[in-house]
């Protein structure tokens, strides 16, 4: 039985839902349904769309808003937030002694060949002083709820985490639309989100850069399915969106090509993956990047968030060790769990879960986005089958957990108000000036009666997620 | 042996280009069995070069210009003395353990078809036995394609391998992803090798292999001349494949088309006297 995040199993309303228990008692679902389609024309007009992979036909579809939102109370948070905020800097110290003097490996703590011969471990940036000593300046970290008391770890995100326009969206909806509820609750803001992020990426600037640095969102460009998000952030931060062409690199300075000539840039926050960032470095036929980024970086004269190589430390194996890293590098215990995760490189666990397929979820280590994964329960035999021939042939390629039941919400769905699965992401920044986490995230919810898969790119809604005092 | 090198390439342009940016691995250094008695890059082009050191340890050159220019030629000239030391690399530089260069890349990805060729062709022996019949079988399945038609290798070593015939990175990708797939420790060398003067062997910017030997340390596997590195064998640079080892990282844009002429002239120094051009 799922945790309910509004009821308790004696049908009593948990206190941060007293309000919005009220709210729906009150309101006609058509009223539900009137709002549900003013929000869904809001983001429509907003062009809030996100494009899924694997559709053939590449369109721009909308990812469903559920208007009615989660809540949090401000304890519940703030001892999440502390959670937060040592994985977080676990991630950066594991990321800079990787990339240095190794402790985490010499003392056995994680497998050298995890790193060595791990595909987003960048070998380019060993022995590399990045700023301040920061890889991770953004990290979306998702967390799942199985009980009332305890937050999980589901999976850290170092590379380029998105979603936070949808965090922001939400948001803006919750305070046009559902004004009558959100006036009633002393909800946390989040709006500062884009200035927290523009304050965090001045900080990490290059020692040499003046005070005043020049920070620029480095974008793939329109084709890319977060592009929406890209010219969102870049507009409120008041920065410029560039493209690799934008961008060249002179005497390993990077410069932005303006309409007044060429202007330094001091701080490139890249939604481009390491593989595109530079052709003289990275993969050659990449179009995409800024050839000589990587030679401006090594000699210090621009600061790349995230830096290049912070997937070594979130592919889905490493995960199951960063309880053991936090222990290692903190010297403290870690706040939040992981859930359990069985390795398929290691024979025992294969056995295990080849065994026990129809009740486990199992993942690519490098996979994301809730492709390529098998929800064991909700599985058909052939699938089951099919999966195991994969695993079987390339076993260190998965990992594979419990089916958890996820916390469930009151979702607005075709039948009424009903309890769905849900998760949540909310994002971290770290800067010079330290860790900061706007209050909430971004909530994910699963919309088909039953499904455990949140992701957008499998049918997954959104949702605004409120911390309140109460 | 001491071996002069002089080495120039010619980048010649359809069009004038406003401006080019390069990554140059061209600087070899002294170990135990190589001493770079003198050592020049020269660019005929107002150029920028910054000297830096990479991660593996190679001596890289990032070369930024200004143009427009339509020709641009980079001229190596050094001398080296080096050892014979039956292929072992002794004292060289090596920032990473060894089983870093397990990893695969795009380009050394075996797939089944050269494991399994691996597999069957390198035996049971030693270590060091099973690494030769790899060289030979190579060498024997693979024919080396002298013609030197493309400049940077672009096949991948599987490619290379349906194919039977490369150049030589080619060769030393197959063997590179050979050895890898038998969980051999294997990685690209980048540098110039001294021609027999019955031209059985020519003076070349060459690639090859080293493979990882418990007890002895990194040895060279020359498939493409079906030996083991000698002192006539002059090492650069050092990367998991060729783009990490490259003598020259430079972006083809579709804007002008390039063409690039590379004369090498490698000579033992006593003689002094440059013999026929060539690159494999």
């Amino acid at each position: 039985m799922a945790f309910d995040e509004m009821y308790t199993a004696e049908g009593e309303i948990r206190p941060a839902y007293v309000g919005v228990a009220k709210w729906m008692a009150a309101v006609a679902p058509e009223q539900l349904e009137r709002r549900r389609a003013e929000a869904e024309l809001l983001y429509r007009r907003g062009g809030i769309t996100f494009a899924v992979y694997g559709d053939t036909q590449g369109e721009e579809r909308i990812i469903p808003h559920d208007i009615v939102p989660r809540v949090l109370s401000s304890d519940e948070w703030s001892r999440l937030a502390k959670g937060l905020e040592q994985r977080v800097r676990a991630l950066n110290m594991f990321l800079a002694d990787i990339y240095g003097p190794r402790n985490v490996l010499k003392a056995g703590i994680v497998p050298e060949d995890l790193i060595w011969r791990n595909p987003a471990f960048r070998p380019e940036m060993v022995g590399l002083r990045v700023p301040h000593g920061i890889f991770v300046h953004i990290a979306g970290i998702d967390i799942v709820r199985i009980d009332a008391n305890e937050f999980y770890v589901l999976e850290d995100n170092a590379r380029t985490p998105s979603g936070v326009s949808y965090m922001l969206g939400g948001r803006e909806i919750s305070i046009r639309l559902m004004s009558d509820l959100f006036a009633t609750h002393r909800v946390a803001p989040i709006e500062n989100y884009p200035d927290q992020l523009l304050d965090t990426l001045r900080s990490v600037a290059p020692r040499g850069a003046n005070g005043d640095p020049v920070v620029a969102l480095l974008t793939p460009g329109q084709f890319n399915s977060a592009y929406y998000e890209h010219s969102f952030l870049a507009d409120k931060m008041g920065v410029e969106l560039v493209e690799g062409r934008d961008l060249f690199v002179r005497d390993e300075v990077v410069y932005m090509r303006t309409t007044e000539g060429p202007r330094r840039v001091d701080v490139i926050y890249r939604r481009i993956d390491d593989d595109f960032l530079d052709p003289l470095t990275f993969r050659q036929d990449s179009a995409l990047g800024v050839p000589g980024l990587f030679s401006a970086y090594a000699a210090g004269n621009v600061t790349l968030a995230n830096a290049i190589g912070t997937g070594a430390a979130d592919d889905k194996d490493i995960y199951s060790y960063v309880p053991e890293i936090i222990r290692f590098l903190l010297s403290e215990e870690p706040i939040l769990k992981n859930v359990p995760t069985w390795r398929c490189r290691e024979p025992k666990d294969l056995g295990y879960v080849l065994d026990h397929l129809a009740e486990l979820v199992v993942k690519e280590v490098h996979g994301s986005g809730g492709y390529g994964m098998l929800v064991g329960p909700q599985a058909s035999r052939e699938e089951i089958a099919t999966f195991a021939a994969r695993v079987k042939a390339r076993p260190e390629g998965y990992i594979a957990q419990p089916t958890l039941a996820l916390s469930t919400c009151p979702t607005f769905v075709e039948s009424g108000v009903a309890p769905r699965h849900v998760d949540l992401r909310p994002f971290v920044l770290s800067g010079a000036n330290g860790i900061r986490i706007v209050p909430g995230g971004l909530t994910r919810v699963a919309l088909r009666q039953g499904s455990l898969v949140v992701n957008s790119s499998q049918g997954g809604g959104t949702k605004d997620t409120w911390v309140i005092e109460c | 042996m001491r071996i002069n090198i002089q080495h120039q390439i010619t980048c010649a342009f359809d069009s004038p280009i406003p401006s080019l940016i390069q990554i140059l691995r061209l600087t070899p250094r002294t170990y135990d069995g190589q001493f770079v008695r003198r050592w020049q890059i020269d660019v005929d082009i107002d150029a920028v070069l910054k000297a830096r050191e990479d991660s593996f340890g190679n001596i890289t050159h990032v070369l930024t210009l200004a143009g427009p220019f339509t020709e641009l030629t980079i001229a190596v000239d050094g001398e080296v003395e080096t050892q014979d030391t039956h292929g072992v690399v002794a004292g060289a530089q090596e920032p990473f353990p060894t089983r870093l260069y397990l990893r695969e890349t795009p380009l050394t990805h075996p797939g089944a078809g050269l494991a399994a060729f691996a597999q069957d062709i390198a035996g049971e022996g030693s270590l060091l036995d099973r690494l030769h019949a790899l060289l030979i079988g190579i060498h024997e399945r693979v024919d080396v394609d002298t013609a030197a038609t493309k400049a940077p290798a672009m096949s991948t070593a599987a490619e290379a391998f349906v194919l039977r015939r490369g150049v030589c990175q080619d060769l030393a990708h197959i063997f590179i992803a050979c050895a890898r797939s038998l969980g051999i420790p294997a990685r690209y060398i980048s540098g110039y090798m001294f021609g027999d003067a019955d031209e059985s062997r020519r003076d070349a910017s060459h690639g090859w292999a080293e493979a990882f030997v418990d007890g002895l340390g990194w040895v060279g596997f020359d498939a493409a001349n079906c030996i083991c590195a000698t002192d006539a064998y002059v090492r650069v640079s050092v990367g998991l494949d060729y783009f990490g080892a490259a003598p020259i990282r430079a972006v083809h844009n579709g804007a002008a088309a390039e063409r690039r002429t590379i004369a090498v002239a490698v000579g033992a120094a006593s003689v002094g006297q440059a013999q026929e051009q060539h690159q494999t």
